[in-house]
């Protein structure tokens, strides 16, 4: 019950905080979505951070250590270092610069004018948020698996003991569930919540808090919120490393129980023979999805000028690195003799991490930790929905009605009103039978990465033409949908295909098609006019 | 100089694809496994040349041309 205690005044902590920051709210559509353009160095970093950082990061890259060891940080945190940087700096500040000069508060705004096409919108609407739902998907499932596992109580002998709740406190469909490992038996309150808040509840109440912060303080809230959650889930991710190495290697100093913990490591936990170096390779491919994540674009648009990028560009890799480094070791170390993991847990992946803060850290430290991984997952999720909002009014519905025919404030209750049903369709996915929160994570930024060649080629290519940006999309999407279904939806973790002899991500080929297709037909079809032209790509002696 | 952080942006990517650790089972300073020691200096490498490339190659030369012009912008 004191986490649940801490839990709680946590969240109310937030929508203080969220209250606070709409006193500061102007009443226009431009603050409410770009927070007026006046985010600085330090605000940008922690909020850009704070929405790649997600739910991914902590509990999927500890979940995915956990199962295949150490090489994880090399396949996505180190890769990432290198690529989020280079979009920020190749794509971000030309955004940023394009933004300001034409008043852009979308992606789609932009290639709109860009390509002198209306229907381009149309067009990638429904993928971007097609895209965006898996990605709300990882942080609404960890957020209730989060909650439940660090409250439930443990299993001895097919008897919960001490539970937060007793059985019957909840309904029974939200208390009872089937044992993964043993689905001919009956559902039971041990293979369920085992004692735990519900992780459904957990995950409405997660949801609803973010909702309502998002509501009162807009992009300036969203910015501080993850700012403040930014710094709160890093000091209490080392906080979390220090307590689980203490307790796990059982030394007297930190250095001999960190030597012992990792001295515990299986060997094939410490080698990267079960990953194919060409697999190993084209994941390299998947950071790119930053260059055309719509919720950080619209984060590059707060800047209140080019050089506030240039902290986020410089200090990414070295904040990846601090999360990321403590999470694989926590997961790899968790695969030691030194715990044992029951097996209910070791089915799902995402449960590692909560169960570790829950087993390890007395109540207290327990539900401030749990506060700290919620914290990761909120800043993202706060990103995510405003951007829905302000994504549908802008490019959907005031750009189809009259010029100045809705006020600022319709326009905020219409966008609210988006953001509601989208929360909603995704928490009913999030009921079905959960996935890895890596492996949905990596399926999300694959399809985003494979659109990266759209946003490069309109900001660098003057050939780009209507008709290639069209074929882009639907390459991009038609074999993102294929290749997901082929994958189970996510269900086949290893998934990969084959290149001739070599193995690689399904990004890849995604990847691929989608460059072919937008290259191809650009080249065969009209280019934009020559006001375009200068518009975007300015003769450097131009009057 | 901006060649020579483009380079190093190309050669990080390069480093990246560190085949020789593999199999490598060892443990540094007793605790650091390589594969993982070696993805953290690659991140560390990426932040001081993303910091090589602010001071060299910072792409936007026209700060002071921008002007809140929203003329035709925004598609509507």
């Amino acid at each position: 019950m004191t986490q649940l205690i801490i839990i709680g005044c946590y969240l109310a902590l937030l929508l203080l905080l969220g209250i606070f920051s709409s006193t500061l709210f102007k009443g226009t559509s431009k603050d409410y979505m770009l927070a007026s353009h006046s985010i600085g160095p330090f605000l940008l970093l922690m909020s850009i951070f704070g929405t790649t950082m997600t739910a991914f990061a902590l509990v999927g890259s500890t979940g995915k250590a956990f199962v295949d060891g150490v090489g994880v940080y090399g396949l996505l945190a180190s890769s990432s270092g290198i690529i989020h940087s280079l979009c920020f700096f190749v794509l971000g500040v030309k955004v940023w610069k394009y933004g300001k000069k034409y008043g852009y508060k979308t992606q789609i705004q932009y290639f709109r004018d860009r390509l002198e096409s209306d229907k381009i919108g149309v067009i990638l609407f429904p993928v971007l948020v097609g895209l965006v739902i898996p990605y709300l998907l990882i942080g609404v499932m960890a957020s209730g698996t989060v909650i439940n596992k660090v409250t439930a109580g443990r299993v001895v002998e097919g008897k919960v003991v001490g539970a937060t709740f007793e059985e019957g406190t909840f309904p029974k469909f939200l208390e009872y569930a089937k044992n993964p490992d043993k689905p001919e038996l009956p559902a039971s309150f041990a293979s369920g919540s085992t004692g735990g808040f519900p992780k459904h509840i957990a995950s409405l109440v997660i949801c609803a808090i973010v909702l309502i912060y998002v509501f009162f303080g807009g992009m300036r809230g969203t910015a501080w919120a993850n700012t403040f959650q930014t710094i709160l889930f890093m000091v209490l991710g080392i906080v979390t490393f220090y307590m689980i190495a203490m307790k796990l290697g059982g030394k007297s100093t930190l250095y001999e129980s960190i030597c012992a913990a990792s001295a515990s490591i299986p060997k094939d936990k410490l080698m990267r023979t079960h990953i194919a170096q060409s697999k190993f390779l084209t994941y390299m491919f998947v950071p790119l999805s930053v260059g055309m994540f719509p919720h950080l674009f619209q984060h590059w648009l707060t800047a209140k000028s080019a050089n506030s990028f240039k902290l986020p560009v410089v200090a990414h890799p070295l904040f990846i690195m601090i999360v990321w480094v403590p999470c694989v070791l926590i997961g790899a170390w968790a695969t030691g003799g030194l715990i044992q993991i029951p097996p209910h847990i070791a089915a799902n992946e995402n449960s590692i991490l909560p169960f570790l803060v829950g087993k390890l850290t007395g109540p207290v430290l327990g539900g401030f930790l749990t506060a700290g991984i919620l914290a990761a997952i909120m800043s993202s999720l706060d990103s995510q929905f405003l951007c829905l909002g302000t994504m549908f009014t802008t490019d959907i519905y005031i750009h189809y009605k009259e010029k100045g025919s809705v006020s600022d404030k319709q326009e905020i209750f219409v966008a609210r009103s988006f953001i509601i049903a989208i929360v909603a369709i995704t928490y009913i996915f999030s009921l079905f039978e959960p996935r890895s929160v890596f492996t949905l994570g990596v399926w999300s930024f694959s399809g985003f990465a494979s659109l990266f060649p759209l946003i490069f080629a309109a900001l660098y290519w003057k050939g780009l033409t209507k008709a290639g940006a069209y074929a882009c999309v639907i390459a991009a999407s038609v074999s993102w949908i294929y290749l997901f279904a082929a994958s189970g939806f996510a269900k086949d973790e290893e998934y990969a295909m084959q290149l001739g002899a070599y193995e690689v991500m399904p990004v890849t080929m995604m990847l691929l098609a989608s460059t072919v297709a937008m290259v191809v037909v650009s080249l065969v079809t009209p280019k934009p006019s020559a006001a375009t032209m200068q518009k975007f790509f300015p003769e450097k002696n131009a009057a | 100089m901006k060649y020579v952080v483009w380079g190093l942006v190309l050669l990080l990517a390069i480093l990246h694809q560190d085949f020789w650790n593999w199999e490598n089972t060892n443990l540094l300073f007793g605790f650091m496994p390589v594969a993982l020691f070696y993805h953290a200096c690659i991140s560390l490498g990426a932040c001081a040349t993303w910091y090589l490339a602010t001071l060299y190659a910072w792409p936007l030369d026209d700060e002071a041309e921008i002007e809140t012009s929203h003329v035709g912008g925004a598609s509507k």
